[in-house]
This record gives structure tokens, C-alpha cells and sequence, in this order.
């Protein structure tokens, strides 16, 4: 008698493959808008026109009531004004330190942000001037010279202090660029930093009561407290994860969450902190499933070989 | 009390205690299986070695995980996932072995419907095997609850408010099954009690109880050929192993399912290392959340075909078709009135009525998924009313059939 089983294989296999199609692929391609990505180019933002010059950078962002009237700058030895939950208190969210900014941060998105925060960071729905209502980071409206030379030096200076490229690590970045909204309770990481380990129970407590404070003060400024992100790698996929950050309105209209401003560099980066947090055990698991499956092929050609022997008989 | 004399080995010692020999011929060397069968037969070993995985990686998980809905979610995603060596591992291949078990489930029904494996005196195979698909529906359902994920929190949410049964309002009873108004940490115990202990305990029984229907009837072939197993096993004995129609269950057909289970594995972890997304819903890494519904609300693959039977009506209607579908494969073997026991190729009309109710499932799968909106609404409206019309059908199709 003819053998079925290569037809009832097939069979088999299209029906499965055809489920499978329709419930993964198909269906999540219906249920979530695709967003493409624009490579961290930030295209609505104006191109750099001025050649910046460092030193006088540095006099304009560390001059008195410039930027370090609120943000520190700890490499050059600017110590911040007031801790991270008085900071809060007074804007909502602790002001960054700028000693890496260069580097983590676009120019283009730097030089709009000087000028104009809520433009840059495209939050300009929350914030309505006629209604009092301004950006707690005021926007630079010149020195006295061109604007736009200096700005040019400010980023300049920024850029000539941060440490280089290759230097960045996945846990700077995403501590810098996202740590001051988002916990990651899986790395320790706290809005205020990274909890120390405590010999004493009422100093860790001590220690939590102001993470809550500060989440106070943030949950106010920003209508909910922004999510843990340690399980987000899982939770959310790399592509969703990466147009989010370029530009969290494209996912989602209206949210609160700014947009950062990344190099994209600086944004994979950030994506890898997320992945050794919520996938840690992903390179095992690669090492691991190349050996398992060389064992079950192994595994499948001894019972192959074995039923060949067995059913010699049978027929 | 029976003789016992000195043994001779540690064989004849056991022997006399507890006779191996026989148990061994019984259930292994002299269980006789026809010839004629293919690898869908297989299905059977698969399913048992898929629950083995499930039951080892699932004791290993149990060491681990902790039912409280402060600390569940941690205790899968951080203590099992990051903490514990190779804690991933055994929750990947838990999880998808989960999913994937419905998908052989699914095979090894479809193949019994195709060829009458349910027909002359193999009622309780089926039955009994329905009921191990009913006990597996409620052990992936309460396993679903226990990370206290989104879609855990949610899923649970909407399935225990389907007791209320819509018109009926009993929302005391929807209380009484969670314990509490809304799933809580009554409902996270309990469902956890019922995963680790009661529903496995079922399941066992009743594989036991599947295994035993087999041995009378025998196991069908792919031709419907009625055979004499006492004749052909004789024969198989005498030494024409050849000739015989039938075939020792082990080392002859084992050797078989082991080559079907290989190919199997293969395919198994394959998904576990590098394609485990369909399994592990990415919703369902967000902590539970009673304040934040999720855009989408699905089950999980295997229960979409009927979530759309109970999706497409209205509140009480739904309900009444949902109940249908839950019991209507039950019926099975007394819906199809044709004493026909063989293939469905050769049972004209039976045959289009089983496609048809394939394809019916894949389009109500495929529709329970996607959003209830436009056009998918109505097809899933038409694919529920078909499914219904399948089964209705089913007898008037089947009663006049010739002998085949």
C-alpha cells in the first residue's frame, strides 16, 4: 500500500503553520500600529548652523544664574544646589547632571532644549503659558550675542566634558537618561539612585521613605508614577521599545513622558541595560539551546536508526 | 497466601511478589497494535512525554514560586527567571510545553474523529480523552493565573465573570469561586492549589482511566480493517512476524513512537530556546494591575476557538452557544449515527463535514484573537452560527451514510 504519512506530514504542518500565522504574526500586526523608526535623526529639529567653541561654553553654562543655577555638573567639580528630593519637590523631577549630557544626548536635540524645553522634549500639550503654566527648565534666551553661537558653545562645552562614546556604559545611560522618572527594581535602581545595601533596617527604610517622597513629587508632576522598567524588555519588543523612546507620542498620543532626545547610539544602549535587567539569562540561553538541540538531533537519529532495526522485521 | 519458594534470581523473587513477567506482557510485549497505522498514532507517546516535561519542570518551578500576590510575580520573574540557575529554562520549557500540549491535543482529537476512533466500543476512549482535555483546560487556566501578570489579573477577571452566567446575574457565585470581589489573594491560593494539586491528581487518574478504555477495543488502524487480534497475535508468536497484522506495543510500535518523539523534541526546543514569544505572552510580563486594563484581552491560542463562540452574540446567547461548544465534542460518538468506523475519506459527506469543521476552528481561532471590530466581527459571527450548524447537522449528515 502506498505510504501517507509524507502527505499527512504536510497536512499537519500547513494547518499548524497556517493557526500559528494567523494568531502571532497576523493578529499582533492588527492590534498594534507599526511605527518606523527615523533612526534617532530628529528631523523636525533645526540643523547645528554655528561651529561651537568649548571655553566660552563653559562661561556661559556655568556663569551664575545660568544652567548650574539648577543642574550640577560633578566632573567639573559643580556640586548640585539641593538633593534629589528637594529638587523634585521644587520641579517635579530631579534637574539631570550635565557631566555626560554630550554624549548621551543629540545635539540638535541639545540646542533646541536650551532654547526651547518644551518644544524639544514635545511636551508642549501639558504646558500652557496663559495659564501659568510653564516648563520647570526656563528657556535660554540669549547672553547678549548671537543666540545660536551660543548655543553652539554651550553644547560644545557639554560635549568636550562627557566621557567619549565607547565610554558609555548600558547602565550609565539608561541611569542617566531614564533613572530620574523610572525605577528598575530588579538592578536596585531607584529614582534617587542605586539603594545602597543597609546594615540596619531603619536606615534602609529611612532610605525608601525618600524614594517615596521624591515619587510624590514626581506622581504630581507627572499625573502617574512612571512604570518600573524591569521587566520591560519582555514586556514590550525592541522595536516598540526603541520608537518609544525616539518619540514617546508616536505610540502613544498625549502621554506625559518627554521625549529624551538619544543618540541612537545612547538609546541602544539604553535597550541593553533594559535587556540585562527583564532577559538576563538571554546569552545563556542562546549557549545553552545551540547544545540541546545537537543533543535531541543526536537523540533523534538513534531512534530513527533504532525503529529501521526493530520494523526489518515487521514487514 | 499463595506459595512462595526460594528465588532463584532477583527476577523470579520479584516474580513471585509481584509478577513481572506478566505485567510486562500485558502492558508492553504482548499488547498487541495493528500494523497499519501512521505516525498520528504517535500522538498517544507525545502527549505522555510532553506531561512527563510538564510535571518535572513544573515541581522544579513549585520549589520556587510563591502564591501571594505581593510576591508571585517576583518570585517568576526575578527569584526563577535571574536568581535561580537555569530557573528560565525550566519556566520556558513549562510554558511552552503548555502551549504546546493543546497543539498535540488538538492533532490527536482531530485524528480520532477522522478515522472513528470513538465508534464500536471505543466510547470511553473518547470520552474519557475529553475529559482530559477538559481537566487540561483548567490546569493551563489556573497555571495562567499564578505570575500575576496583566493578562493573569485580567484573564482571570473575565473567565470567572462568565459564572455569573449574563442574564442570570449570579454574581454570588462569581464571588464565591474568587473568593473575594475581584481576583485577589483568595483567588491566586486557590487557583494555585488547584494547579499544583487537584486538577494534576485528575489528570492522572483519568490518563489511567484513557489507557484502560484502549485495552478492549483495541487500538484503530488507518483502514478501518476489523481485526482478529487473537488470530493474528498467535500468528505473530509462531514466528511470522511478517505476515501478522499486528505488532508487539514494545520494543515493535515503541521504537516508532520514540522516532515520532525525537522529531518531537526537536521542534520542541527548538520553541523553548528561540521561539518562545507565542507562549509567554509579552502582556503578561507587566505586574497585575486592577487599575490599568489592557488594550487587548485574549486568552491563549488553544481557548480562542471557543472564547469567538461565546464572543460574536449577545450576553446570554453567547453563553448558551459557549455551553454548546464545551459539551457538544462529548457527544460525539453518539451524534454520528453511522456505524462506519473508518477513515473519513471513505464516508462521502462525513468527509466534507470534517474539514469544514477544521477549517470552522482555525477561522474562529484566528478571530478570537483579533479586535471584534468591522469585518472580523462578522466573520466571526458566521464562523460561531457555523460551528452550531456543523454540529446540529451532524446526525441527519451521518444517518443515512452506505456502508463503507
Amino acid at each position: 500500500m502506498k505510504n501517507k504519512e509524507p502527505l499527512i506530514l504536510v497536512v499537519v504542518v500547513a494547518f499548524t503553520l497556517l493557526t500559528y500565522w494567523l494568531v502571532e504574526p497576523y493578529a499582533h500586526s492588527v492590534m498594534h500600529k507599526h511605527v518606523e523608526s527615523e533612526n534617532f535623526a530628529y528631523a523636525d529639529l533645526p540643523a547645528l548652523t554655528k561651529s561651537g567653541d568649548a571655553a566660552n561654553g563653559k562661561v556661559l553654562v556655568t556663569g551664575a544664574a545660568a544652567c548650574i543655577g539648577c543642574h550640577s555638573i560633578t566632573k567639573d567639580g559643580i556640586p548640585a544646589g539641593m538633593d534629589a528630593v528637594t529638587a523634585a519637590g521644587s520641579y517635579g523631577v530631579n534637574p539631570p547632571d550635565l557631566s555626560n549630557a554630550g554624549v548621551i544626548y543629540d545635539a540638535k536635540f541639545l540646542a533646541d532644549l536650551i532654547k526651547n524645553p518644551a518644544h524639544a522634549l514635545n511636551v508642549a500639550h501639558k504646558f500652557d503659558a496663559a495659564k501659568g503654566q510653564m516648563h520647570p527648565m526656563i528657556a535660554f534666551a540669549g547672553a547678549g550675542g548671537d543666540v545660536d553661537q551660543e548655543v553652539a558653545d554651550m553644547v560644545a562645552y557639554l560635549q568636550s566634558i562627557a566621557v567619549k562614546a565607547g565610554e558609555l556604559t548600558p547602565k550609565m545611560a539608561f541611569e542617566e537618561a531614564c533613572g530620574r522618572c523610572h525605577s528598575m527594581k530588579y538592578e536596585n535602581w531607584t529614582q534617587i539612585g542605586t539603594k545602597p545595601e543597609y546594615k540596619f533596617e531603619k536606615e534602609s527604610l529611612a532610605y525608601d521613605i525618600k524614594v517615596l517622597e521624591y515619587q510624590e513629587a514626581l506622581t504630581k508632576y507627572m499625573g502617574k508614577l512612571p512604570p518600573d522598567l524591569s521587566m520591560y524588555f519582555r514586556s514590550r519588543n525592541e522595536h516598540f521599545l526603541s520608537t518609544f523612546i525616539e518619540n514617546p507620542q508616536s505610540q502613544l498620543a498625549g502621554t506625559a513622558m518627554p521625549r529624551v532626545g538619544v543618540t541612537a547610539e545612547a538609546a541602544h544602549k539604553v535597550i541593553e541595560h533594559m535587556a540585562d535587567a527583564g532577559d538576563t539569562k538571554r546569552h545563556e540561553r542562546e549557549s545553552v539551546g545551540k547544545n540541546v538541540m545537537i543533543f535531541i538531533i543526536i537523540f533523534a537519529i538513534f531512534a530513527l536508526l533504532w525503529k529501521k532495526q526493530v520494523w526489518r522485521d515487521l514487514h | 497466601m499463595a506459595h512462595f519458594t526460594k528465588a532463584t534470581s532477583v527476577k523470579d523473587w520479584l516474580n513471585q511478589r509481584l509478577a513481572v513477567e506478566k505485567v510486562e506482557k500485558v502492558m508492553a510485549s504482548e499488547y498487541w497494535i495493528p500494523k497499519n497505522i501512521n505516525f498520528l498514532w504517535a500522538m498517544g507517546m507525545v502527549l505522555a512525554i510532553t506531561f512527563a516535561l510538564l510535571l518535572v519542570s513544573g515541581i522544579f518551578l513549585l520549589m520556587y514560586y510563591q502564591p501571594d500576590v505581593k510576591d508571585a510575580f517576583y518570585s517568576v520573574n526575578y527569584t526563577i527567571m535571574r536568581d535561580v540557575d537555569f530557573g528560565w529554562l525550566w519556566r520556558h520549557v513549562h510554558g511552552v510545553a503548555a502551549s504546546v500540549v493543546f497543539l498535540i491535543i488538538y492533532i490527536h482529537m482531530f485524528t480520532g474523529i477522522y478515522y472513528g476512533s470513538y465508534k464500536k466500543g471505543r466510547e470511553m476512549i473518547w470520552i474519557s480523552g475529553m475529559l482530559l482535555f477538559v481537566t487540561f483546560s483548567a490546569e493551563a487556566f489556573s497555571g495562567y493565573m499564578l505570575p500575576w501578570g496583566q493578562m493573569s489579573y485580567w484573564a482571570g477577571m473575565v473567565i470567572t465573570n462568565i459564572f455569573s452566567l449574563g442574564g442570570l446575574h449570579m454574581d454570588g457565585l462569581v464571588e464565591w469561586i474568587r473568593g473575594d470581589y475581584v481576583p485577589a489573594q483568595a483567588f491566586l491560593a486557590r487557583f494555585f492549589m488547584l494547579h499544583v494539586l487537584l486538577l494534576p491528581l485528575a489528570i492522572m487518574g483519568l490518563i489511567g482511566l484513557h489507557f484502560a478504555a484502549l485495552r478492549l477495543p483495541h487500538v484503530n488502524n488507518q483502514d478501518g480493517e476489523e481485526i482478529d487480534f487473537d488470530a493474528e497475535s498467535k500468528k505473530y508468536l509462531a514466528g511470522d512476524k511478517a505476515g501478522s497484522k499486528v505488532m508487539r506495543f514494545a520494543n515493535d510500535f515503541m521504537s516508532k513512537d520514540m522516532m515520532v518523539v525525537g522529531i518531537y523534541l526537536i521542534f520542541f526546543f527548538y520553541l523553548v530556546f528561540f521561539q518562545y514569544g507565542f507562549a509567554l505572552d509579552p502582556v503578561n510580563f507587566d505586574p497585575a494591575d486592577g487599575l490599568k486594563t489592557p488594550a487587548h484581552i485574549y486568552p491563549e491560542w488553544y481557548f480562542l476557538w471557543s472564547y469567538e463562540i461565546l464572543r460574536p452574540f449577545s450576553v446570554n446567547i453567547g453563553l448558551m452557544a459557549f455551553g454548546f461548544a464545551q459539551v457538544i465534542f462529548m457527544l460525539l460518538p453518539w451524534l454520528d449515527r453511522s456505524p462506519n468506523a473508518v477513515p473519513a475519506s471513505r464516508r462521502g459527506a462525513f468527509a466534507v463535514w470534517f474539514w469544514l469543521l477544521l477549517i470552522d476552528m482555525i477561522v474562529l481561532t484566528a478571530m478570537g484573537k483579533l479586535p471584534p471590530e468591522g469585518m472580523f466581527s462578522t466573520i466571526g459571527l458566521v464562523a460561531a452560527l457555523a460551528f452550531i450548524v456543523l454540529w446540529v447537522a451532524l446526525p441527519f449528515i451521518t444517518m443515512n451514510e452506505k456502508k463503507a
